[in-house]
């Protein structure tokens, strides 16, 4: 019997992925093999990846709604779809795009490189990461439940009451849209939780706060803003909910309610999202464009900055979606004018990332492309959201077109692009394998210039006067021939994302090996092997400085991180917790194996969530009591985990 | 110091076998604050109060919209508001105490400071529903009833999972879990119960308290 000392001066070696202790790690931190092994791994890699590959495939979903839809508008006066068709197809189009591909992806590429980046073996809480994984798949399929027989949410994605009242929407709909936000949010706080605990407290040695990926202060930042954004809008739906069906009044203007309480509760939520989903993807541009430009990135600090910055304005913009509902005037301008300076920490995010090129000697693969058209697209997106922010143009152009085509380059450009910018980039550390450059290259120009020549023509269209959210349109507004133009751009644009999966398959059969590390990049992940073992790295590293891999060239100081020796670490599944601002090691942390207890528990939350659709209170009652053991089984204290003290047994 | 120790001894033999570096001791797993989940428990609380500050806006928002009188029936009365308060200040006190005497290895301390905080959270409990069931409006009467009882409704519902914490906690007391050394499930369990008592503090104050100030 193995006793766990209380206090213990880790073993400092080292090691290799060939020495003895690694056959110990490998032993501790590789899950059973099997589906029970599958279903109850808790390696962040393996769950990074699931998130990922389901965001994807809600993207291709969500693809080919906007594909349907574009052809009904391809045309005047088309009839391929009904009005109600048509209402469900670009309500669950943003649904899946905003709520279940582009968050999510971003989780995906975080959780499978944050313990890589940060030099660590997992994530802090490594069952909480499962959960967070189950809850947004099983809530993603939830939300699609009533799509799939004809009644899915019809109400636009930000669902304006009453629109979405039972009065003028009695069906399963909006309930369904409603209950399934609730329920996906728990995956979003949790997961939240999760990166905010591990940025805190499971660094590297060495890696204080001003050395960390800009990646990881992307995802902190959206971190902790989905922390205090999520219960906005997981409020405004049970509140929908209740008025729906307990009975409430809390949006019904004929008992004392207020319609425009949800377009506040929404928008206070909805704009910290955006950034939400965007300032992770600017990190990983920050992070792989400076590998390409053979340098590292211009201006460092003032790009971390502007990544906090962007987020807390970000919480004082929110008015500037409702510019047409008829607030005070005092009010409409204090919001343009909040929503006007966040051109500021963009811009400065724009010209680091402008310079780094300009100053680099660039390479131009095609990860380095997709990264190289983001940047211009985001300038693009973002001079139509400063238009925007002036209250008379908005007046003008809000529901048009132009917003539409806003909203698309700030998303696609700023989200799609840099993550497919980043499967091209770490496709071979995590596969093992190097995605085919050729057709990658081709998959950046078709993507590209599809992108461009469907939504472009978007603004004009907006200028126009083309509403957003028709069905159809009669001839002879001007409108057809631009519409068409748009409808070829966007099979063009899904021919880019169809070429770039195909890359994806043949690479994974047939891909070149990748070594180590491919690039000659400089962060840690590039140390360990690839694909990187179950326990990533044989020794902890210690972190001497932002480029650990480049310092014999940069030569900035005498100080040498250290990758291949530090604590071993190898009693079990362990790794070291770090102070939060110096990355001092202040204690050795166990970290729990394989359980079965996320999936169990995502799949009791989930059923209380179909109980309460169904009204049904039996089942409700299961699902609860069922959630409430589990939680108590999973909190149970481990003397494994030192939970416990070990005493003298 | 890591690196300083690393750095002598790797340019060494010895670094091949491993070397402790000498006299830099830590504690392994969950102990005390250093525990991940006392962290994790502080990220659950910043998200639970804003959900309560998004909660009380609502409150305030539609209050500030509101045509007739506010509330429509009158301020609610204090007689069970405030005994309820006292009760529930007076539960985290007890608690306070308890995880003191946790902290100093007396188990026996902490388990009644969590059977008082038990009683103390039951009796709050059932006073709120005796208010309830005297109130002389439904959820459905109008905007200001759905907020009383949605809101007060919230904060009873973490009552109950605070005082399901507690039970377990005792429950885990009992078995001789904790120690002096060793408690983290305590403490984050008291914490937990502490931010319920606050948020009360917030909810007593808008919906007993504002009425009466204008």
């Amino acid at each position: 019997m193995a006793v766990i000392e209380t206090d213990r001066a880790p073993i400092i070696a080292r090691a290799t992925d060939d020495s003895p202790s690694s056959a110990t790690l490998r032993q501790s931190w590789e899950g059973r093999p099997g589906v029970g092994g599958w279903l109850a791994t808790v390696d962040h890699k393996e769950i990074g990846k699931r998130y990922v590959v389901t965001a994807f495939i809600f993207l291709i979903i969500g693809g080919l709604e906007a594909l349907v839809m574009r052809a009904q508008l391809a045309r005047p006066n088309q009839t391929l779809l009904t009005p109600e068709q048509y209402s469900q197809l670009f309500t669950m189009h943003g649904i899946t795009m905003i709520f279940l591909y582009a968050l999510p992806v971003l989780s995906g590429f975080s959780n499978y490189l944050w313990p890589l980046l940060l030099g660590s073996r997992d994530m802090a809480f490594p069952r909480l990461n499962a959960l967070s994984y189950w809850v947004f798949l099983f809530a993603g399929i939830f939300l699609y439940s009533s799509f799939v027989v004809g009644k899915g949410p019809d109400d636009g994605w930000f669902n304006y009451v009453p629109y979405a009242s039972l009065a003028y929407n009695p069906g399963p709909n909006i309930d369904v849209y409603a209950l399934g936000m609730v329920l996906l949010g728990i995956s979003t706080t949790v997961g939240s939780m999760n990166f905010i605990v591990t940025l805190a407290h499971t660094r590297a040695p060495g890696m204080s706060i001003n050395r960390v990926p800009i990646l990881v202060w992307g995802t902190l930042t959206a971190s902790v803003g989905n922390l205090f954004a999520v219960p906005a809008v997981s409020l405004a739906f049970f509140m929908l909910w209740m008025d729906r069906q307990v009975g409430t009044h809390f949006f019904d203007s004929t008992a004392g309610g207020q319609p425009l309480l949800w377009q506040h509760l929404f928008w206070m939520f909805g704009h910290p999202w955006v950034y939400a989903i965007v300032l992770p993807a600017m990190g990983i541009v920050s992070d792989a464009l400076p590998t390409f430009c053979r340098r590292p990135l211009v201006g460092y600090t003032a790009v971390a900055l502007a990544t906090v910055t962007t987020m807390v304005l970000g919480f004082g913009v929110w008015v500037h979606h409702m510019f047409a509902s008829g607030l005070p005037i005092l009010s409409l301008s204090f919001f343009g004018a909040a929503s006007m300076v966040i051109v500021i920490p963009s811009a400065v995010a724009v010209f680091a990332w402008i310079a780094t090129i300009w100053t680099g000697r660039p390479v131009f693969t095609a990860a380095f492309l997709y990264f190289a058209g983001f940047v211009l697209l985001f300038v693009i997106g973002g001079v139509s959201g400063f238009m925007t922010a002036a209250v008379p143009l908005d007046w003008q152009l809000t529901r048009t077109y132009f917003v539409v085509a806003h909203l698309h380059y700030v998303i696609i450009g700023i989200n799609v692009f840099p993550v497919v910018g980043g499967v091209y980039y770490w496709f071979p550390k995590v596969t093992g394998r190097l995605m085919n450059e050729a057709l990658g290259k081709w998959s950046f120009w078709v993507m590209f210039s599809g992108f461009n020549v469907a939504f472009f023509p978007m603004h004009i269209l907006g200028l126009l006067g083309m509403p957003r959210r028709i069905y159809t349109y009669a001839s002879g507004l001007g409108w057809g021939t631009t519409n068409l133009i748009v409808t070829i751009g966007a099979f063009v644009f899904a021919t880019g994302i169809l070429l770039f999966f195909i890359n994806i398959f043949l690479s994974l059969k047939r891909g070149q090996p990748a070594s180590a590390n491919p690039w000659d990049a400089a962060s840690l992940e590039w140390s360990t092997s690839s694909p990187p073992p179950a326990y990533n790295f044989a020794v902890i590293p210690i972190v001497a400085s932002r480029y650990p891999l480049w310092e014999d060239r940069l030569d900035e100081g005498p100080e040498r991180s250290s990758v291949g020796a530090g604590m071993l670490l190898d009693r079990g599944r362990e790794t070291i917790g770090t102070t939060l601002l110096d990355a001092e090691p202040d204690v050795i942390l166990k970290m729990p194996g394989d359980s079965y207890a996320p999936l169990l528990l995502a799949l009791a939350m989930t059923a209380a969530f179909v109980a309460l659709l169904l009204h049904s209170r039996w089942g409700f009652g299961i699902a609860a009591v069922v959630t409430v053991l589990t939680s108590i089984g999973w909190l149970w204290p481990e003397r494994s985990l030192m939970q416990i003290e070990t005493g003298h047994d | 110091m890591i690196e300083r120790a690393l750095t002598e001894r790797t340019t060494n033999e010895q670094a091949a076998t491993g070397i402790a570096i000498p006299g830099r001791k830590f504690p392994v797993g969950s102990k005390g604050h250093l525990a991940s989940g006392w962290l994790g428990m502080l990220t659950l609380i910043a998200t639970e109060a804003t959900l309560f500050a998004y909660l009380l806006f609502s409150y305030f928002y539609l209050a500030s919209h509101a045509l007739g009188a506010w509330p429509p029936s009158g301020a609610p009365h204090l007689r069970i508001a405030v005994p309820g308060t006292l009760i529930l200040i007076a539960g985290s006190v007890v608690m306070w105490w308890g995880e003191r005497g946790i902290k100093r290895g007396k188990p026996g301390q902490l388990m009644i400071g969590l059977a008082a905080a038990l009683v103390l959270g039951i009796a709050f409990l059932a006073m709120q529903g005796f208010e309830w069931s005297g109130e002389p409006f439904k959820l459905h009467t109008n905007v200001y009833s759905s907020l009383y009882f949605t809101i007060t409704g919230f904060h009873m519902l973490h009552v109950i999972v605070g005082l399901l914490m507690l039970a377990v906690l005792l429950l885990w007391t009992a078995f001789g879990y904790f120690s002096a050394d060793r408690h983290s499930a305590a403490s984050i369990g008291v914490m937990y119960w502490h931010f319920v008592t606050i948020v009360w503090l917030a909810v007593f104050f808008t919906f007993y308290i504002t009425p009466r100030l204008g």
